[in-house]
């Protein structure tokens, strides 16, 4: 079931650039391996009817840390800040 | 003192009775690294000046009888757990600057422990692989044959003990990767119970597979260093409460899945294997096939949910809040870019194939299925263990392979076959060095696996002290 992969539209998908050189490489590699991992089709498993065996454990959503306490911290990982604030570059183009 | 014989334990009882300082035996370790480090490349940073201080006071304490277990013991860390501060890269040139904001549970727990910390381990990227050969700074070499990998991912882990870099050292192990490069290098390494060791800051590939766990030289230093380690987190919404660690039960019977064990091994790796069990059997241990019907599935389970779950954790890394930022124009092309500039090959596949299992249209074919199949397998090993207290299989099929030796994907894959079953089930597996294998005229070791129940690890340390005094016998 996996003959064609479209590998461009994959990396668009996941925020990726890749060259061209590259993309003929992966157009090989990712099928072959999904082409291994198929071989879970031949399991009688039924994939719509899953009982999970684990739960979300969550904390209260409540005390809250004081207000600006890792601001700075974070702040200073990113490559680019204005005011307070992560910079990015435009987000909407016409 | 000789490193090459150094344990935890005997490194405790003589920095105690004051035979050596911790000042002494950090700097011991040091001048190794300088005088093999370099043609091994188990290290990615040395931070002398830092140890040499906490050796300093780990001293201070020692002196005051205040010890702990790990107090002044040299150790090596993952360069995928963080400590304040200091850079923590993951091997990956997207991380190559990036300083971690906070301490991993471990490292606190390691820090209020009083160990030395000598630096951070090579890997293979974001963990991504079975050699160490992913890592975008170089390969490590394997110590014992240095035309070899270590194994991996947590190969820089795995050298820098094997090769007398570190008395011990911290890995994290998705499918394998603290047992494959321990069988690799001669090394016991420990994959424990999902959830017993908190995964707060070691960065996440397939959250619910990771674990980190302990390379050390000896069963009983294994047992130290995961002790010290292991524990409820409030920060790991995944760690197991303290009541959900099994009671100890002296294991008897051994099950071995015969049928499984075909799959793709050299012979001499199995001879091993069948001998080890038979001093097991001198011992008084039952030896019982057992059959797992599913579990030779998981390899191609694994390699949908891991590279599903790496393809979200890794969405984190869009240049944007940390991290390597490439210049654009727009928000997109900086993702594109940073992204496309910073992940190396393996990550770009695997990413690219755990966008594909996730998409819609596939998703239930791939990524929803496996995770069916992985329930079957989880299941597999409840049905054995209501019958036998542990399971053994080789760790890997073979030994220490050449560098350059796996350049196709799915041949590095299959390195992983006895490994990532125990992931997929989230149940405890040791791998412990058991006599060697020749190639090319050199002995190279084989790692035997024990696997356990959930909260069993107690059980792997019993059976593991007979698989090492095996020889004796």
């Amino acid at each position: 079931m996996t003959a064609s992969v479209d590998v461009a539209a994959l990396a668009k998908l996941a925020k990726l650039e890749v060259a061209p050189d590259e993309l003929t490489k992966l157009e090989k590699e990712i099928p072959a391996i999904l082409g291994f991992v198929d071989t879970i089709q031949t399991v009688a498993a039924d994939a719509t009817h899953e009982s999970p065996t684990h739960r979300n454990v969550m904390r209260e959503d409540a005390d809250p840390h004081e207000s600006g306490l890792h601001t700075r911290t974070l702040l200073d990982a990113a490559p680019a800040q204005k005011d307070d604030q992560i910079a990015v570059k435009q987000v909407i183009s016409k | 003192m000789d490193l090459s014989k150094l344990t935890i334990a005997a490194a405790r009882k003589a920095l105690d009775a004051k035979e050596f300082s911790a000042a002494e035996l950090t700097d011991a370790y040091l001048a190794e690294i300088e005088k093999k480090d370099g043609d091994i490349h188990a290290y990615l940073e040395i931070w002398k000046d830092s140890a040499k201080e906490e050796a300093k006071s780990a001293d201070e304490r020692i002196s005051k009888g205040e010890a702990l277990p790990l107090t002044g013991i040299p150790i090596a860390m993952k360069d995928n757990i963080l400590i304040k501060g200091r850079i923590a890269s993951s091997a990956s040139k997207i991380l190559e600057k990036y300083r971690a904001s906070y301490d991993a549970t471990v490292t606190t727990k390691l820090k209020d422990a009083g160990a030395v910390f000598l630096g951070r381990t090579n890997m293979d990227e974001f963990a991504m692989g079975g050699s160490t050969e992913n890592s975008a700074f170089g390969p490590t070499k394997n110590p014992l044959d240095l035309s070899r990998v270590p194994g991996g991912s947590s190969g820089g882990s795995a050298a820098a003990v094997a090769g007398d870099l570190a008395l011990a050292s911290l890995g994290s192990d998705t499918g394998g990767s603290i047992r494959e490069p321990a069988s690799f290098t001669g090394l016991v390494g420990l994959k424990p119970t999902y959830g017993s060791v908190s995964r707060f800051g070691l960065m996440a590939m397939g959250s619910s597979l990771d674990q980190i766990g302990p390379f050390a030289k000896s069963v009983e230093d294994t047992k130290i260093f995961f002790d010290a380690i292991r524990g409820y987190d409030a920060n790991d919404s995944t760690s197991l409460l303290k009541d959900t660690v099994a009671a100890f039960k002296q294991p008897k019977v051994i099950g071995v899945p015969r049928v499984f064990l075909t799959s793709g091994i050299d012979s001499d790796v199995l001879a091993q294997f069948e001998m080890t069990l038979s001093s097991l059997k001198e011992k008084g241990y039952e030896m019982r096939d057992i059959e797992l019907p599913n579990v030779p599935h998981s390899l191609a389970v694994y390699y949908i949910i891991m590279p599903a779950e790496a393809s979200t954790n890794l969405a984190r890394f869009d240049g944007i809040r940390y991290g390597h930022s490439a210049s654009a124009a727009d928000i997109a092309s900086v993702y594109e870019k940073s992204r496309g500039q910073g992940f190396g090959p393996e990550v770009r596949r695997r990413i690219l194939v755990g966008t594909f299992v996730l998409s819609s249209g596939y998703a239930d074919a791939y990524y929803r299925k496996a995770r069916a199949v992985r329930s079957l397998i989880r299941t597999d090993f409840e049905k054995a263990f209501a019958d036998v207290d542990l399971i053994a299989t080789p760790t890997v099929p073979t030994p220490a392979f050449k560098l350059g030796e796996k350049s196709d994907p799915l041949s590095m894959y299959a390195a992983d076959i006895f490994t990532v079953p125990m992931n997929l089930a989230g149940i405890p597996a040791i791998s412990m060095p058991s006599g060697s294998v020749v190639r090319d005229g050199k002995n190279l070791p084989v790692g035997f696996q024990l696997i356990a129940p959930h909260g069993a690890e107690e059980a792997l340390f019993a059976a593991g002290l007979d698989v090492e005094n095996g020889a004796r016998t």
